[in-house]
């Protein structure tokens, strides 16, 4: 179930690292719009960890998880 | 027994190919290059030269500067994962060129994490086998070389070699301990097939970020050492964004992590022995230095060493 409050959350992250506005649509890919590169995922997961308080194991650190404010969003329903 | 780091080696081909070639051959720009990858430029090898051709010349760069005998070797380990081959591997003709003719060869087709594993096992090796050179030799570039040239790929890789001498006579530094790791899962996320090279680079990167870090916080927190008591990190050199993301982990500063990728590229299991040899030549002092390398399998790990005096 998705989280509107997360979803804000996320979506400030991904400003943050990517220094420009998060996309206004949840379900497009931030890797193939260019808005973050391979070197911003660690910084993303990181930013994560931290404000949410979650510790994301090695095993979940698939890109696909991360490739969207949905599926963070999706990831976080899951794990938090 | 302890085990000894004596000297390195390295050998880099003379051709030196820039951003600007690239970019016009991959679409990209020079800057843009710069920018994702901290590369300005590469050697590429001469098409008739071959992996085992620059093994031994970093072998012999190697031997010189410990003034050690090759007829003394009791084991030679070759890292590369570039060559075309499947079998024998490059350690038979390293052997060979080298003369010699009885002491055991082995070959660790490994690719980037290869020189560490190598440095790790002969490490274990040298009370029984005596004197072991490590070697890393890799030819990335007919992998680039292949049309259309992939830009994700092509402009990273460089060719070169690199050799260390591991022996359980004192030396300079003394070999401390290791962390070893494979994940297998990974295992299509980057992978050579002997004409080219496929990679993801997403996965890659997110999981060499994360576990570099933590092998060598592994192995440092074996030996009640922090990170800020290093002298030096010796990395596999991949990507100068990624030595910065690490240093950043670790909380320690830019300038301990040493980094020369600007200069040749990523030329995979040598890479970390081309850069000791580097670092060793600036009469860098004394203090513990830590050896951490990610690649291919995915393989990974850390291993630490510090000045023998």
């Amino acid at each position: 179930m998705s989280d509107l409050s997360r979803q804000q959350r996320l979506r400030k992250l991904v400003q943050e690292v990517a220094g420009k506005p998060a996309p206004e649509d949840e379900q497009e890919s931030l890797f193939e719009s260019g808005l973050l590169d391979s070197f911003a995922l660690p910084d993303l997961v990181s930013a994560i960890e931290k404000e949410f308080a979650i510790k994301v194991p090695d095993s979940d650190l698939n890109p696909r998880k991360f490739d969207s404010i949905a599926r963070m969003d999706a990831y976080l329903a899951d794990h938090m | 027994m302890p085990a000894y780091l004596h000297a390195f080696g390295s050998h880099l081909p003379d051709r030196v190919v820039t951003n600007a070639e690239l970019a016009e051959r991959t679409g990209k720009t020079a800057e843009w290059i710069e920018s994702a990858s901290g590369i300005q430029e590469r050697r590429w090898a001469a098409p008739e030269t071959s992996i085992a051709a620059m093994g031994v010349a970093a072998a012999e760069s190697c031997l010189k500067t410990a003034g050690f005998p090759t007829n003394k070797i009791g084991m030679l380990i070759v890292a590369s994962g570039s060559g075309a081959r499947g079998f024998p591997g490059p350690a038979a003709a390293i052997a060979d060129r080298l003369c010699l003719l009885s002491v055991p060869a082995i070959d660790l087709p490994m690719a980037s994490a290869g020189s560490l594993f190598g440095l790790a096992l002969a490490m274990r090796l040298t009370e029984t086998y005596g004197d072991i050179l490590v070697v890393a030799s890799e030819k990335m570039s007919p992998l680039c070389e292949t049309e259309p040239l992939d830009p994700n790929t092509a402009i990273l890789f460089g060719d070169g070699a690199g050799a260390a001498l591991v022996s359980s006579r004192p030396g300079r530094w003394r070999m401390l301990d290791a962390a070893l790791h494979t994940d297998g899962q990974y295992r299509e996320d980057l992978v050579c097939d002997g004409t080219s090279l496929r990679m993801n680079g997403l996965t890659v990167i997110l999981q060499a970020a994360r576990k570099i870090p933590a092998s060598i916080e592994e192995v440092l927190a074996r030996q009640s050492l922090s990170a800020q008591q290093v002298t030096a990190f010796l990395l596999h050199q991949a990507n100068l964004n990624l030595l910065t993301r690490v240093a950043k982990a670790l909380n320690v500063g830019p300038e301990k992590v040493f980094a020369n990728v600007q200069r040749y590229g990523n030329t995979s299991s040598a890479s970390m022995l081309i850069a000791a040899t580097e670092w060793a030549d600036t009469n860098p002092g004394k203090g513990p230095i830590v050896f951490s390398a990610f690649g291919a399998g995915f393989h990974w790990g850390a291993l630490a060493a510090d000045s023998a005096d």
